[in-house]
């Protein structure tokens, strides 16, 4: 029956390709199959294979090497500071992007564009430099070096230092992500929440916030994958006193330099699975968001 | 109240826009504005054959060839695969698209020392995809290269997919009706439509990988002329307490990525006036 039925399924199958021919504005299934082969191979081998080899790496050495890498008093201390600086510099820059973009979505004024184009700025200038600038400020050589050190205050190979490093390569997260849906928003909503009678306070709680939470918490999400992972402006301004100025990234470093592999990998699979659950995150998010984006066009046609 | 009389241009009956204005422009000028002209104050300081020396001595140029030279491979490279992989999200269905669209901002959210250290790993001689590899990558300008495209694949493809998505496909049956081959359409009517945003994209990723510290000097080996890439010499100079040399080699920097950056604004300009007239 089957070598039967092989031949006619094999005549039957370019019968059907010929009954609905290729449409004009498609591609030849072999120019299709080629591509997708070519994209997979280019992301598999420069996205997906480091990704696994992290989660190989650290397992290499078995459970018990791995958990005690992470449980290990300076690897503890590292993942605190850098919960920490995440801590402190996303919702510093939370609430700057929510008064900026309040600013800039709401309101018309001059210098609008050139504030729109300093607000990018941190993203073009290079981590290393990033914390060159606070060295410059700060450190013992710098503006307020001689101040800090009679005062006994200490920002740069400090606490204090990494914050504001921190701060500086994740400013402008929300405020990129909060403009454009705003100003898309456009005011008739909190101008009708005011005649109502609304406080100021009263139409940003109830009108401008809930309006923007899904775009809100997108940026929030990659401010924080950011702040969690910094590594040149950090470990400018660190010191890498261990058990005291390292973060998780620079802790990896330290214990890959030591060829202590097994344990740099470990606790390079902890940031790994912030990565996997901000990527996660992010994808539901977006869809909130590009819903949410889809019906303010709709209502402004 | 002094910052809405002097700079608003229509009165509104919204609040809060002094007290927003006044704490987004004391808040940037305290982590941004003052910190920045701290470099360019410092470079003051010296003289201007000081300044020269330190930003042309050989290793600083062996540097600024290395780093301008594998940021360009890189994003070139990217600028290809990338609409490759655009267009393959957009155009074409597959068993795992949607993980596979996720995971391409990976890079984005990858700690940059991890991507590093990982890409040291595989790209090592006994590594996974390293063994099958006839030259060495890791520790060469070759393993900065790899680097640069590991940090530099979302770039491209985030900026041309929309673009793609908008694409009028009636301008492609209308193409295709005239005679014009699979071919002839894609790169006559598709093409020129796509190349601002693939452009920008583009310059995104070389201007993201000028100043890329963390996934390279895992994989580069920082051997001076040769792998030592211009942000790692920076900070060499800054713990030899070499301050002035590291900030003037920055200062070029910075002055780079702000050129790059009026570029990249100018494309944009470009992509959505193209966009909005076809």
């Amino acid at each position: 029956m089957n070598t039967l039925a092989l031949p006619t399924e094999a005549a039957a199958a370019p019968a059907r390709a010929a009954a609905t021919p290729r449409p004009a504005t498609s591609e030849a299934p072999w120019v299709r199959r080629l591509l997708i082969g070519v994209a997979l191979a280019f992301l598999t081998l420069f996205l997906f294979v480091p990704l696994v080899a992290v989660f190989f790496e650290a397992s290499k050495k078995g459970w018990d090497v791995y958990l005690a890498a992470i449980v290990e008093p300076d690897a503890r201390s590292a993942i605190l500071l850098t919960l920490t600086a995440a801590a402190i510099s996303v919702p510093m820059n939370l609430v700057f992007g929510i008064s900026a973009a309040w600013a800039i979505a709401k309101f018309d004024f001059r210098g609008k564009n050139l504030l729109l184009t300093l607000i990018d700025l941190p993203f073009s200038v290079s981590p290393v430099i990033a914390g060159l600038i606070y060295v410059l400020v700060f450190g013992l050589q710098g503006w307020f070096g001689g101040w800090l050190q009679e005062h006994d205050l200490k920002v740069i190979f400090a606490v204090p230092g990494i914050v504001l490093a921190t701060v500086f390569v994740t400013f402008p997260f929300v405020a990129r992500e909060l403009i454009p849906l705003m100003q898309a928003q456009g005011q008739e909503q909190e101008e009708a929440a005011r005649v109502l009678g609304a406080s100021g306070w009263q139409m940003f709680w109830r009108v401008t916030l809930p309006n923007v939470k899904w775009a809100l918490l997108y940026g929030v999400i990659l401010c924080n994958a950011r702040a969690m992972g910094e590594f040149g402006a950090v470990s400018v301004v660190s010191g890498h006193i261990r058990g005291q100025t390292n973060t998780m990234p620079l802790h990896i470093e330290i214990l890959y330099n030591e060829y202590q592999f097994a344990a740099a990998f470990a606790v390079a699979s902890l940031l790994a699975l912030l990565a996997l659950v901000t990527l996660g995150l992010k994808y539901i998010v977006e869809q909130r968001v590009k819903d949410q984006k889809r019906a303010v066009g709709d209502r402004s046609e | 109240m002094l910052l809405s009389r002097g700079l608003l241009k229509r009165h509104s009956v919204l609040p809060g826009f002094d007290l927003a204005l006044g704490f987004a422009l004391l808040y940037i000028s305290l982590i941004v504005l003052v910190p920045l002209s701290a470099a360019f104050l410092k470079t003051f300081t010296m003289t201007w054959a000081a300044f020269w020396d330190a930003v042309t001595s050989p290793r600083v140029l062996a540097s600024y060839r290395l780093t301008f030279g594998a940021s360009f491979a890189a994003a070139a490279l990217n600028a290809v695969f990338g609409l490759v992989v655009a267009w393959v999200l957009v155009r074409y269905d597959f068993p795992f698209k949607r993980l596979i669209d996720a995971l391409v901002d990976l890079p984005f959210a990858l700690p940059t020392a991890v991507a590093g250290i990982a890409l040291t790993a595989i790209y090592a001689e006994n590594g996974w995809i390293g063994q099958f590899l006839p030259f060495k990558v890791s520790f060469t300008p070759v393993g900065v290269f790899v680097a640069l495209v590991f940090i530099g694949v979302p770039f491209v493809v985030r900026t041309v997919q929309p673009v793609l998505e908008d694409v009028n496909r009636e301008l492609e049956e209308a193409a295709a009706t005239l005679g014009a081959s699979r071919w002839q359409t894609f790169s006559k009517v598709i093409l020129p439509i796509v190349l601002p945003a693939l452009l920008t994209g583009f310059a995104l990723a070389f201007a993201r990988a000028l100043g890329e510290y963390g996934s390279v000097i895992f994989i580069a080996g920082n051997m001076p002329m040769i792998s030592e890439i211009t942000p790692l010499l920076i900070i060499t100079k800054l713990e030899q307490y070499d301050i002035a040399g590291a900030t003037a080699i920055a200062v070029v920097m910075l002055v780079i990525s702000f050129v790059l950056l009026l570029l990249i604004n100018s494309l944009q300009t470009w992509a959505r006036k193209r966009q909005g007239g076809v």
